[in-house]
């Protein structure tokens, strides 16, 4: 597999708390997406109406429109929960970690705490530009530059399967 | 041996490969058995509170099939802002709504109002008589008239003007009017439409003084109309689950309830622009003082211009806030909770903030006692603060807040509280299961449509319910529904939601918190001789 670092996987140490990181964000996906789908009355509009900065019009043009608005739940729903099993067991983690990536940075850049923008909705904690959310980013750049499912996780046999 | 070792190293080799691709398969059998866990236990608390609470009855249909059935004839009394809306809630609007409304939907997307407009029920009937003292406004509501932007089409006629009153109700064609004009003209319009055998829809509230409920009162139950008070909170879906609600016995015993106004701009204050075409010539300002008392007319010029505008600053031609808001919040409860006519009422409050020379209280508190029902219901009422206080009826297992700044976080919902205190649900707060902190029943209609309500004001209403409501789903303007179901009683010989019977009891209430302020004293109900001592 390209971009193994061969030190990593010998490092026990380094290797089992990258994993460690990407099952716990893994959880952290899958519960998101799977309350959301539990959910029959979440939607993303909330979250949407709330946007401010660059993706604002973008945002105000996907919740008055009905299709576009449940395309935006269906995606999130489900592309937390698939991004949340992939990367807790390790299958196809590598690519699933850059869509995971995809989404917080979205999230965001929706929302992004900066200086001057105000929030309808108390954030859960105190942020100034960084925020929980591109901390997050940052730990799935992590997660797919120093890819372990191919050493734990269901990747693992991929990858055998494609050695042998 | 050697061979032999070799292969167990394979196989300890395939099995730890196995174990190292499956390490984290547990992590989803754990995160699953979780899951399991906490859906096991929401729906446990959610069966322990709704099960013996709230039975999940879905919302009144929409569509009752009754407006294809014959066609009426309408006549419109009074074309001001109330009379406007209620048209389009027959399904006519000037063209210079229909352009701003499709033109805002246009630049702002979230701004819901024409489609809701457009997508209305077509209720089978056409505009063809305009009553209004206003040159500008008789021909805006004749320009409604004609409007083929609407959801029916092509409209059958376009309506004609009548100068009088009396004049609209001699034209045999017209089946029912619409009575929007200041309260001062309801009582004889009225009585004089329903002898007239016109069915009414008449704003609230019914009539300026307690002598004119009654005698609106007799008329109609002599005449046998339709009538039906413009409260159209009776059509809104959060008020009949909340009925339910309080009919199942979720409040425990109520001994007390807080109605609550607060307002905070000029035009929530009725400060209202006062028309640049209005002047002598463009209205009829003998006519409008008519009703009142000779030694209390004024001459035109620019107080009466004032009036005239913004009427319900005076009590000559209103009650200010008695029979203007605490009327829909009075008829809401009463919907609600069935309390009828109090047996004491007294109110108190003064021109506080807004010194512009109306007589009118600005800050106003009344309250309603009922012995028999041992409760009391206050209402509290400021122009000049907008606090969102929203409305609380509180009992002794219970308290629903309703509106307001925690009133379930959506448009006119509302949240279901228990008491620390409660018996009811003692056992369930000591258990766990019931967290005094946090709502035991939350309402919150149309919590996946998204509105871009932007006024004070627009919020105010909204917030009540009075602006729009939701049905199957859908936004539904409730005033639309209300003018329905009076046409529709019209033809099925049903009686409406805010017949004649409720419609007394807001006006009673109303006149009694009016007569307190205005006389200084507690006032009473005498339900046998009917009358306020």
């Amino acid at each position: 597999m390209s971009g193994l670092d061969s030190s990593i996987v010998k490092n026990k140490c380094q290797l089992y708390g990258l994993v460690t990181l990407r099952v716990l964000i893994g959880w952290h996906f899958l519960y998101e997406g799977v309350s959301k789908l539990i959910n029959p009355y979440w939607s993303s509009a909330a979250y949407l109406l709330d946007s401010k900065w660059l993706f604002s019009g973008l945002a105000e043009t996907i919740v008055s429109d009905p299709v576009l608005l449940s395309i935006s739940d269906s995606v999130n729903m489900w592309g937390l929960t698939l991004v949340g099993v992939s990367l807790l067991l390790g299958l196809f983690s590598r690519y699933t970690a850059l869509i995971g990536m995809g989404f917080v940075i979205l999230y965001y850049l929706f929302a992004p705490p900066f200086l001057g923008l105000e929030y309808s909705k108390p954030g859960e904690g105190s942020y100034l530009i960084v925020n929980k959310n591109l901390i997050e980013a940052c730990a799935l750049w992590i997660i797919y530059s120093f890819p372990t499912s191919h050493v734990i996780g269901l990747d693992r046999f991929l990858s055998n399967q494609e050695s042998n | 041996m050697g061979k032999n070792t070799n292969k167990e190293n394979g196989i300890n080799m395939d099995r730890r490969e196995i174990l190292k691709g499956l390490a984290t398969v547990p992590v989803l059998g754990l995160f699953l058995a979780n899951l399991w866990r906490k859906m096991r236990r929401d729906t446990l608390k959610k069966s322990n509170l709704l099960a013996d609470l709230v039975q999940e009855k879905s919302a009144p249909a929409v569509i009752s099939g009754l407006s294809d059935s014959r066609h009426l004839n309408l006549g419109i009394i009074g074309y001001g802002g109330r009379g406007s809306h209620l048209i389009r809630g027959a399904g006519f609007a000037t063209k210079g709504w229909t352009d701003t409304v499709s033109e805002n939907a246009r630049k702002n997307k979230l701004d819901k109002q024409f489609k809701t407009y457009m997508t209305q029920e077509d209720l089978n009937c056409t505009l063809v008589g305009v009553c209004d003292l206003f040159d500008v406004r008789a021909e805006q509501a004749i320009d409604a008239s004609k409007n083929e932007v609407r959801s029916g089409g092509k409209p059958k006629a376009t309506a004609k003007r009548y100068r009088h009153y009396t004049e609209l109700l001699a034209n045999d064609d017209i089946d029912a009017v619409i009575v929007a004009t200041p309260d001062h003209w309801h009582s004889r319009i009225t009585i004089d439409a329903a002898k007239a055998g016109k069915h009414v829809y008449c704003e609230k509230g019914l009539t300026r003084t307690f002598d004119e409920a009654i005698k609106v009162y007799d008329t109609v139950k002599k005449t046998g109309i339709t009538f039906q008070l413009g409260h159209q909170n009776r059509q809104v879906e959060a008020n009949e689950k909340a009925k339910q609600i309080i009919k199942q016995g979720l409040l425990g015993k109520i001994n007390l309830v807080e109605l609550a106004t607060n307002r905070n701009s000029p035009w929530g204050a009725w400060v209202w622009g006062i028309h640049p075409e209005g002047n002598e010539k463009t209205i009829d300002w003998k006519t409008f003082q008519e009703p009142v008392e000779p030694k209390k007319r004024i001459d035109f010029g620019e107080e009466a211009l004032k009036r005239f505008f913004r009427w319900r600053c005076w009590f000559d031609y209103g009650t200010g806030l008695s029979g203007d808001l605490l009327s829909h919040d009075f008829d809401a409860l009463n919907q609600i909770m069935d309390i009828g006519i109090p047996k004491y009422a007294s109110s108190s409050g003064g021109i506080y903030y807004y010194k512009d020379g109306r007589d009118v209280p600005d800050v106003w508190n009344a309250t309603f006692e009922y012995p028999d029902k041992d409760l009391t219901v206050l209402y509290s009422a400021t122009l000049s603060s907008n606090d969102p206080r929203g409305n609380r009826i509180m009992g002794h297992d219970a308290t629903m807040q309703m509106g307001g700044q925690s009133g379930g976080g959506s448009v006119h919902g509302f949240i279901v509280t228990a008491d620390s205190e409660s018996t009811q649900y003692r056992k369930r707060i000591e258990d766990g299961i019931i967290n005094t902190k946090y709502p035991i029943y939350t309402y919150s209609p149309g919590s996946k449509q998204i509105d871009g309500v932007t006024s004070a004001t627009s919020k105010y209403f909204a917030n009540k319910g009075l602006l729009y409501t939701y049905r199957e789903g859908k936004r539904v303007d409730p005033t639309h529904l209300h003018v329905k179901d009076w046409l529709d009683s019209i033809r099925s010989g049903g009686q409406p939601k805010c017949n004649i019977e409720v419609a007394l009891h807001e006006a009673v209430a109303c006149h009694m918190a009016t007569e307190s302020y205005l006389k200084g004293r507690r006032m009473e109900w005498d339900p046998v001789k009917r009358r306020i001592i």
